[in-house]
């Protein structure tokens, strides 16, 4: 493996290796010293073009905890408010010497694009509304913790799943692990051509409350208040919002995940958030154990030492 | 000079025969088997098509405001390359083509021609009517807005009421701006995929079909730019069909490459109208066979390198053409001789009732094409290179092309 870009570049077993690293270093996480030298006299360059604080830190820690150096960028500030192209900005980012490039970006491709421009290994952060191939794999690990295995869950994943990168990596790796994914969303933020999706979709959530075992819900965007895509707020929530009555109505182990931020009283109840079924700040910290998996696996397959 | 096409393939007014051309000061003179070589630059023509020089009605010379992408001359050399011998400038240069001194400027005649259209809003802005007389005294004949929609159904009544009444002909870049908004490739599995927001076919197909009322309303002859939709394949049908004044073209690009080449999210496979499904693509592929659409127009968009390097998204849309139609129509749809000049350079001159036609006794524009030649598109004479097919071999190559100025391009062994 040499880049990290899209799940659809991850089989089964390759998925597996990740996780099963990603296990190894929630060990070294937990530890009085959360730190290993792995990656000592690396550095990693963090091209960060989007408004992020979970994603960037998260990788920031997961290199710092292999004793990585990081150099980060972010526009605001900087030459791209001068008109700096993202190839320039790649470029000299690259001339600072990284070994390796971690990518945010609001356009799909921007990671492919800085990868054959730099010739440096590239992680894809996120690119536009295409993929978050690392917010998969920390869901994945969170499912395979939380119920010791992924194949033949079935996972609800419900909100603005046509715009979403995280829907779409999630989507595309479960169905990877074997577990069936059933996406719930007005059809104005469906995907386009769901049918080429191999997917179910349900036009409400209590379609699939009895029968789910994850409920993965998805940030909606409130700023307009709805409005364009659907009529309102309060609509959305009444037939798509994961309140406390729908939530009493989930089995005992059913779980409820986010990949944050979250809108609470919205998508999600903010008792439901809080609850004992929410695995959201467990997706956090397992988020840093498999950045660290994604870096350890890129930065040491390509220079045994 | 005197020039002699010797033994070629060509087409004339009683079907394909075998025939040497002789051209002398710009225009055909003798057409006849066996002439006499007696000083004449020689042209060895066995097994080549010998035709009229293709017709463009949409290309992008970017003259004036953009000459870092194209200029007349650029566009001019590109065009000669491909065979061209009248192109049809579009008119969202920078300032926009709407008034008559704008026009003048952009006309030539030697040593190929360019025949300026005009726009049909001032700035394109799609508010006001652009100065529809001044370009109509100008010499312009064809109206459009390219590259933006006329949106507004009131506004282009209007024109077309006008342009009508003037005789001329109404364009259209067909692109409804609430169902196309903020997208950048075809709507459909593709783009799902990649998470791109797309144009629907549908916002080709509304905007066609609506103007197909306004065209029963007003009487005024439309041209459909760039058809991409096997929806707007049948719309145009059935108005011929119902004897409106309607022609469409198609471009090489949609002709022969699909929305799976987004796949790879490389710029230069961005353009409006997108690449769309493999069944769009099979249904264009058969209206040009059977005349539902006219004629092939390129869609020549030049822009520069550092422009297309950065992301789909970002990318600026358009490709050439200029220099590679005739390959990639020649190869995608595979015409005989016959219904390969006439939809490259006779039917689309048509649509402008300019004179284009089989080789005959006066003839001006002639060119020798090689269906079964092979060469390698490296060396391109626009001054841009975006194209899918840059770097690549392809079959079928244009080798001369003579016009009032004389043998105003050749091949050079393989290379163009």
């Amino acid at each position: 493996m040499r880049d990290l870009l899209s799940v659809d570049d991850l089989d089964r077993a390759a998925i597996d290796d990740l996780l099963d690293l990603g296990d190894d270093f929630v060990e070294v996480l937990g530890r009085d010293v959360p730190k290993v030298p792995a990656l000592r006299g690396k550095t990693v360059g963090l091209m960060f073009y989007e408004p992020s604080t979970r994603t960037r830190l998260s990788f920031d820690r997961a290199a710092k905890a292999l004793s990585a150096d990081v150099l980060t960028f972010t526009p605001g500030g900087s030459s791209v408010s001068k008109g700096e192209s993202l190839k320039d900005t790649a470029l000299t980012l690259k001339a600072m010497g990284p070994h390796l490039m971690v990518v945010r970006h609001k356009a799909t491709g921007a990671p492919w694009r800085v990868r054959d421009w730099t010739g440096l290994p590239v992680v894809n952060a996120g690119d536009g509304a295409h993929q978050h191939p690392t917010q998969a794999l920390l869901d994945l690990l969170t499912l395979r913790r939380h119920f010791g295995k992924v194949d033949g869950l079935r996972v609800a994943i419900v909100g603005d799943i046509r715009h979403s990168r995280v829907a779409r990596s999630l989507a595309g790796s479960l169905h990877t692990m074997g577990a069936s994914v059933t996406l719930v969303a007005p059809s104005t933020l469906l995907p386009i051509d769901v049918d080429s999706w191999e997917v179910d979709s349900a036009a409400g959530i209590d379609e699939v409350l009895g029968e789910v075992d994850v409920v993965y819900l998805l940030r909606i965007q409130t700023e307009r208040g709805g409005g364009e895509v659907f009529p309102s707020v309060a609509e959305y929530v009444s037939r798509f919002g994961l309140t406390r009555r729908r939530a009493d109505q989930l089995p005992a182990d059913t779980v409820v995940m986010h990949p944050g931020p979250m809108n609470r009283g919205v998508e999600i109840d903010p008792q439901v958030a809080d609850g004992p079924r929410a695995l959201v700040t467990d997706q956090v910290s397992n988020g840093i154990a498999v950045r660290m998996a994604v870096l350890f696996r890129l930065l040491t397959s390509e220079v045994p030492e | 000079m005197r020039y002699l096409i010797t033994g070629g393939s060509v087409l004339t007014g009683a079907g394909i025969h075998q025939l040497d051309v002789e051209i002398i000061d710009g225009s055909v003179s003798r057409l006849e088997p066996g002439i006499q070589q007696d000083g004449h630059e020689v042209t060895e023509a066995a097994g080549k098509w010998v035709g009229p020089g293709f017709f463009d009605l949409h290309t992008h010379l970017r003259e004036p405001g953009q000459e870092w992408k194209e200029d007349i001359a650029s566009g001019m050399a590109a065009a000669i390359a491909g065979g061209y011998t009248t192109v049809v400038a579009m008119p969202n240069t920078d300032p926009v083509i709407d008034a008559g001194h704008l026009a003048r400027q952009i006309a030539r005649t030697e040593p190929i021609r360019v025949i300026p259209s005009g726009a049909i809003s001032l700035g394109q802005q799609g508010r006001q009517l652009a100065h529809l007389d001044d370009l109509w005294a100008a010499g312009v004949r064809i109206f459009t807005d390219d590259g933006h929609t006329v949106a507004d159904a009131g506004l282009l009544r209007r024109a077309m009421e006008y342009i009508a009444q003037l005789g001329g002909l109404v364009a259209q870049h067909a692109e409804d701006p609430g169902l196309c908004r903020d997208g950048h490739m075809h709507e459909g599995s593709v783009s799902s995929r990649l998470g791109i927001t797309g144009l629907p076919s549908a916002g080709e197909e509304v905007i066609i079909a609506r103007d197909l009322r306004l065209v029963e309303l007003t009487g005024c002859r439309y041209h459909i730019q760039h058809v991409s939709t096997a929806g707007s394949v049948e719309l145009v049908r059935s108005a011929k069909r119902a004897g409106l004044p309607v022609t469409a073209e198609v471009t090489p690009h949609h002709l022969m490459l699909d929305h799976r080449e987004v796949e790879s999210m490389d710029p230069v496979f961005k353009m409006y109208p997108p690449l769309r499904s493999p069944d769009d693509v099979a249904a264009l592929r058969e209206a040009l066979r059977d005349g539902t659409i006219d004629a092939v127009a390129t869609d020549h968009a030049p822009h520069a390198a550092f422009e297309k390097d950065v992301t789909f998204e970002e990318a600026p849309r358009g490709v050439v053409g200029l220099e590679t139609a005739g390959s990639i129509v020649h190869a995608a749809v595979g015409l005989d001789q016959a219904a390969f000049f006439e939809r490259m350079a006779i039917a689309p001159a048509a649509v402008l009732d300019k004179s284009s036609g089989p080789i005959a006794i006066g003839t001006t524009d002639v060119i020798v094409f090689d269906p079964g030649a092979e060469w390698a598109y490296e060396r391109p004479r626009s001054k841009s290179a975006n194209s899918p097919w840059l770097g690549q071999t392809l079959r079928g190559a244009v080798t001369e092309v003579f016009t009032r100025s004389g043998l105003v391009s050749a091949i050079e062994e393989g290379v163009q």
